[in-house]
């Protein structure tokens, strides 16, 4: 299992971080030492079982739809690393 | 100071603050003495709340003066800085969170501030619970009372460290892949991961969330009980939090263990574990059938692939769960020229090697052409491990295996080989695979660094374990060992 310095940079785009050029070339090494490891799993005969998402057997959990205090919009913002009245500042998506 | 020099249980201090032979305030400022006596040696704390803790002691005075004292009224408390806790900077050991605070508590902070704790500060981790031995903090890695040359195992290593080293009466932490036992077992303190659904996630911060569970570090069990006692039950605000009723798990405190049937699972019995941990395991062993427990060799034989489960399944999750940091609602924020370079450097720079290694494994796992053959599979091979679970549970009461396979490693041993960090994890993994309770226990020394027992048991089991992990702890006095700080 070799993961090629493409496909590390292809994952980095789909995951949005920033690589350095060492940080590229080590997780190119690691990724794909770990994935040779986990190869094993094909190994096991998984026919006709169904996969398990979580542990406990709930299913649809609902809750009633009560009205109650939300937390404020300053105490949300004030976290925010721009901000701008009560909205988040951002760079401009389209332009 | 009225016999606390060395330190209190939760049920030890409780008595004394009762009969009025101690006040809180005396007890928190002993804990907050010790903090700055031994934090240069051991470093478990990311944040010291020191005026806090002091304004809840003399709350917590009150109303032990008015005879309203619970058995957590004015017991100091670490918490583990992954657990939101309003108005106190919550960092999972991160630079993305290192000045974030958050607006609300978790509800297991909403709990233990209803029952009267007291707070003594956050304690470190691996950044976002992601590692073994505390090592992954953005701040410091946090070094083990027993040898300071060593880790204290992680991620909830701050945790363990301030029960194990006196620095808080007992603590909560988080347990995705035995990020609370393997800490516990390596500093001999008490460590319990309850069944998932056990314990609300409502403010804990997610890594994994089909597999994150919150449960407490203690001196010893009775103090695991009480703690558990309180931080229980069912919170619509987490929906895979399980209606179940919560029973009085100091009940399950009887040291008598005729008749328990014990699977000892032979698979955890891994090629590299040390040998040092398998005679004190066979001497474990032979105390719980002196204990009048029946024990028997079973076969798990799908643990083996528990591993690669695992980290294909836990980091999927993160890669989900984290996209959250983008530098736009709250953490650190790149302020360069474009919104995708802001975002991408925000968390090119906000995240440490571990956490990008696993966004990295996940988002591969999930990514179109991959998703059968890794996280599909992953799934499907989880199911076979938890019926592995069920049906061994049909005959025995609970299942016995070492914490980990290993003594405490020295810093830096493993930091830059993955794998074999990964592979410390191997006999607690499988547990929050299947979603079942484990606890892990002092059970002994090699060359005076500790070794922990951990005990595995059905959904909803708690109570089973406790009772095992009580009686085990009264036959013996590993627990009473202190590190000599």
């Amino acid at each position: 299992m070799k993961i090629s310095r493409e496909e590390v940079l292809h994952i980095a785009h789909l995951a949005r971080v920033a690589l350095t050029e060492e940080e590229i070339t080590r997780m190119s090494e690691q990724l794909s030492e770990l994935l040779e490891h986990f190869e094993v799993l094909q190994k096991v005969d998984t026919e006709g079982v169904t996969p398990t998402a979580q542990s406990v057997n709930l299913q649809s959990v609902m809750r009633e739809d009560e009205v109650k205090p939300s937390l404020l919009p300053g105490d949300i913002l004030a976290n925010a690393p721009r901000r701008e009245g009560d909205c988040f500042r951002v760079k401009p998506v389209l332009e | 100071m009225n016999g606390i020099s060395d330190g209190v249980t939760v049920h030890e201090a409780h008595k004394l603050l009762k009969e009025k032979k101690i006040s809180s305030v005396e007890l928190t400022q002993h804990y907050l003495e010790r903090i700055k006596k031994v934090e240069p040696k051991v470093k478990a704390f990311t944040t010291v709340t020191e005026e806090l803790a002091m304004e809840r002691a003399r709350k917590a005075d009150e109303s032990i003066a008015d005879g309203k004292a619970g058995l957590l009224t004015g017991v100091p408390l670490a918490i583990k800085d992954v657990i939101c806790t309003k108005g106190v900077r919550t960092t999972c050991s991160s630079k993305m969170l290192e000045n974030f605070i958050p607006p609300y508590d978790a509800m297991v902070m909403e709990k233990l501030n209803a029952a009267g704790a007291v707070m003594v500060g956050k304690v470190n981790m691996d950044e976002f619970a992601m590692g073994s031995s505390t090592e992954n903090s953005a701040f410091f890695p946090t070094h083990n009372p027993w040898d300071l040359e060593r880790v204290p195992g992680g991620s909830s290593g701050g945790s363990a460290v301030a029960v194990a080293a006196g620095e808080a009466v007992a603590a909560l932490g988080s347990d995705t892949g035995g990020s609370i036992r393997q800490p516990a077992g390596f500093c001999s303190v008490v460590g319990f991961k309850p069944t998932y659904g056990r314990v609300s996630r409502y403010g804990l911060v997610a890594f994994a969330s089909s597999l994150d569970q919150i449960g407490p570090l203690t001196q010893d069990v009775t103090d695991c009980a009480l703690l558990m006692n309180v931080i229980s039950g069912h919170d619509k605000r987490d929906s895979t939090s399980v209606p179940e009723p919560v029973p009085d798990y100091t009940k399950s405190l009887k040291p008598d263990l005729k008749g328990m049937r014990l699977g000892i699972p032979k698979e955890y019995y891994v090629e590299g574990m040390q040998s040092g941990v398998s005679d004190v395991m066979k001497a474990a062993r032979k105390k719980l059938e002196e204990l009048g427990a029946i024990l028997e060799e079973v076969s798990l034989p799908h643990t083996p692939y528990a591993l690669a489960v695992y980290y294909i399944i836990a980091p999927s999750e993160a890669s989900a769960n984290l996209a959250r940091y983008d530098g736009v609602k709250y953490g650190y924020s790149y302020k360069g020229n474009t919104m995708w370079e802001n975002m991408e450097k925000t968390r090119g720079n906000g995240f440490g090697a571990e956490v990008k290694r696993r966004i990295m494994l996940g988002t591969y796992a999930l990514s179109a052409g991959y998703y059968d053959a890794w996280y599909l599979k992953a799934q499907k091979v989880r199911t076979l491990i938890r019926q592995e679970f069920d049906k061994v549970f049909e005959k025995y009461d609970a299942l016995i295996t070492p914490t980990s396979p290993t003594v405490p490693f020295k810093i830096g041993e493993k930091k830059d080989d993955p794998l074999a960090m990964y592979l410390s994890d191997v006999c607690t993994l499988p547990v929050n695979i299947a979603g079942v309770p484990g606890i892990s226990i002092p059970a002994g020394f090699v060359d005076d660094l500790p070794v922990g027992m951990q005990i595995i048991g059905k959904h909803f089991s708690e109570e089973t374990l406790l009772k095992v992990a009580y009686a085990y702890e009264q036959a013996t006095e590993w627990h009473k060992k202190r590190a000599e700080v």
